[in-house]
């Protein structure tokens, strides 16, 4: 007698088929934007052939190039100084037994990732304004602390977790034989929390890197990032060197990810 | 515990303090404590040009709602401002859904993978979800405009003999957020879905279940906690949604995000720009609450 046992029982009948839609329609506007960037002719549906000249327009552009260059200070900036205050809050609340006020820090941790992000920018708004009269001080500042700000619950996650995956018996054996408090953390827990420190500072990079909405509402003049600068661009007519930009900021997005996924890969 | 036991412990609750210390500051400063000011400024008066000044009114508070009718001087609601908010927790709403309709196939899908070609899939849905929103907005918009691809496409194998208008229409900015917010749903699907004891739906199968009632009385119930926490993860940057309706909205259909960033704009009210930020958080807070409820309730049951 035939068994009837030929369907996979996890098997939900139409799921292939709408994942592989679902795949299709995620990738295939990112993939028509990249291939546009290399158009010969100016428009973004007509194809004329392969070109770089859209690359060519975008980094002859004084604009660009101050954009690119704000990006890449406030993203370092936001990145080392959001890392730094992530570890420090992740040694302060792992591995060590649960007091009051703990979900208090949690909650304060992760509440840039609760509020919207328009209402963010406006408080950020309206503190700035108010620092930038009175102080007269408007440089990148501002952006850097705010995009800090948010990038903290984006660096702590992976360290925190990395922490986690460590346990104290290196640190005890360490401290039992005659190492200081600071020359524990400097030779044993630091080199062992490294590659979380490093995925977490990918991930704020990245993260400071795609914002839009806060840059928009905080920046004073001539302080325009990659994304405020594109932004800017949709009311006049949507030009190919836009694509060349995406391209490449997209291009830079997909090698931290990637070093990000190497670096959190094989962890038991 | 004796006195040297206590000690320690104390010493470590106040290292854990001195060493989250730095990271609260820079919130505070930067996160938390503007939030504060924005309250504050929503009980002022609007300056002339934009900014406010320091007297307190009530008038910002009453914008969100009222507003006085232009020619008896009464004052009756701001049906402007509600149709906006409706629109946005409507938006919002349908865009959860349509979401989880699409998301849900996919996360399963990802999750019955061999323990490999998993990992593989699973990258594919995060890359979207850490590249910028903006690019992806761009990205769809290139395919639905009048002159985009999808027009061109259809155009030219003369299923259509004009384009489709959707650029600037309520079914543009929901294909738009779809695309945006997706990866949001499928990750926390896909992470219940993973834990799912697949060994449940052969007993369910045993039992002369359907699949439809496999599917309605077994899988959505014990993936419910992934099904709320996703929905909460769409929902809430939908209603704050900017940038998105910013591009396939036009002008016209604005969402609160826009609506709030115009008082603060060409509107030069800032105190009302300010109480409708109060408004938007006061909302998302609930539906926080909500979830946070029905999962600790979820907690005791299981």
């Amino acid at each position: 007698m035939a068994r009837r046992r030929d369907f996979a029982v996890n098997d939900l009948p139409g799921a292939t088929l709408i994942s592989m839609l679902v795949f299709i329609g995620l990738y295939a506007p990112i993939l028509v934007l990249i291939v546009y960037s290399f158009n010969a002719g100016d428009s973004v549906a007509k194809w004329q052939g392969w070109s770089l000249d859209w690359y060519r327009t975008a980094w002859a552009n004084d604009e660009v190039k101050a954009a690119t260059w704000v990006s890449l200070v406030v993203a370092t900036g936001a990145a080392v100084l959001s890392t730094a205050l992530a570890t420090m809050a992740a040694l302060g609340t792992t591995r060590r037994p649960a007091f009051r006020g703990q979900t208090f820090i949690y909650v304060m941790i992760n509440q840039p990732l609760m509020v919207p992000e328009i209402v963010t920018a406006v408080a950020l708004l309206l503190v700035t304004a108010a620092i930038k009269k009175a102080t007269g001080y408007s440089g990148l500042g501002y952006l850097i602390v705010a995009h800090a700000a948010f990038c903290i619950p984006f660096a702590y996650l992976p360290i925190r977790a990395r922490l986690e995956g460590m346990d104290l018996t290196l640190e005890t054996a360490a401290s039992d034989l005659y190492a200081s408090r600071w020359q524990t953390f400097r030779r044993v827990t630091l080199p062992l929390l490294m590659p979380g420190i490093l995925a977490g500072a990918m991930l704020a990079f990245v993260t400071s890197l795609d914002d839009v909405v806060i840059t928009e509402f905080i920046k004073s003049p001539g302080q325009d990032t990659l994304p405020t600068y594109m932004l800017g661009q949709l009311r006049r007519a949507m030009k190919p060197d836009v694509n060349a930009i995406s391209t490449l900021l997209l291009a830079l997005t997909l090698v931290l990810l990637s070093a990000f996924f190497l670096l959190t890969r094989n962890r038991k | 515990m004796s006195p040297a036991e206590e000690t320690a412990v104390r010493d470590q609750v106040r290292s854990a303090w001195y060493l989250s210390a730095p990271a609260l500051a820079v919130l505070t400063l930067a996160a938390v404590g503007p939030l504060l000011i924005v309250l504050v400024y929503s009980f002022l008066t609007p300056g002339t040009h934009g900014n406010i000044e320091w007297i307190f009114s009530l008038e910002g508070w009453r914008g969100v709602l009222f507003e006085y009718d232009i020619f008896d001087d009464t004052l009756k609601l701001a049906d402007g401002n509600l149709t906006i908010f409706w629109r946005s927790v409507k938006l919002s709403f349908v865009t959860t859904v349509l979401t989880f309709i699409v998301g849900f196939p996919t996360a399963w899908f990802i999750a019955t993978r061999p323990t490999k070609a998993r990992a593989a899939w699973l990258f594919l849905i995060t890359i979207p979800f850490w590249t910028n929103l903006l690019i992806r907005t761009f990205a769809i918009n290139q395919i639905i405009r009048n002159e985009g691809v999808l027009n061109t496409l259809l155009l030219k194998a003369g299923v259509i003999s004009t384009p489709i208008q959707l650029t600037y229409t309520d079914t543009a900015l929901l294909i738009g957020m779809v695309y945006v917010y997706l990866p949001l749903m499928v990750l926390p699907l896909f992470a219940t879905i993973d834990r799912f004891d697949m060994r449940l739906l052969e007993a369910g199968y045993d039992l002369y279940a359907s699949r439809w009632q496999v599917l309605r009385r077994v899988i959505l119930p014990i993936i419910k906690p992934g099904i709320i926490a996703g929905s909460i993860l769409v929902f809430i940057p939908c209603l704050g949604a900017y940038v998105t309706p910013r591009i396939l909205g036009g002008g016209k259909n604005m969402m609160i995000g826009n609506f709030i960033e115009l008082q603060f704009g060409q509107g030069k009210n800032w105190p009302l720009g300010a109480a409708l930020s109060v408004a938007l958080l006061v909302i998302v807070t609930i539906a926080l609450l909500v979830y946070v409820r029905t999962i600790s309730g979820e907690r005791k049951n299981g």
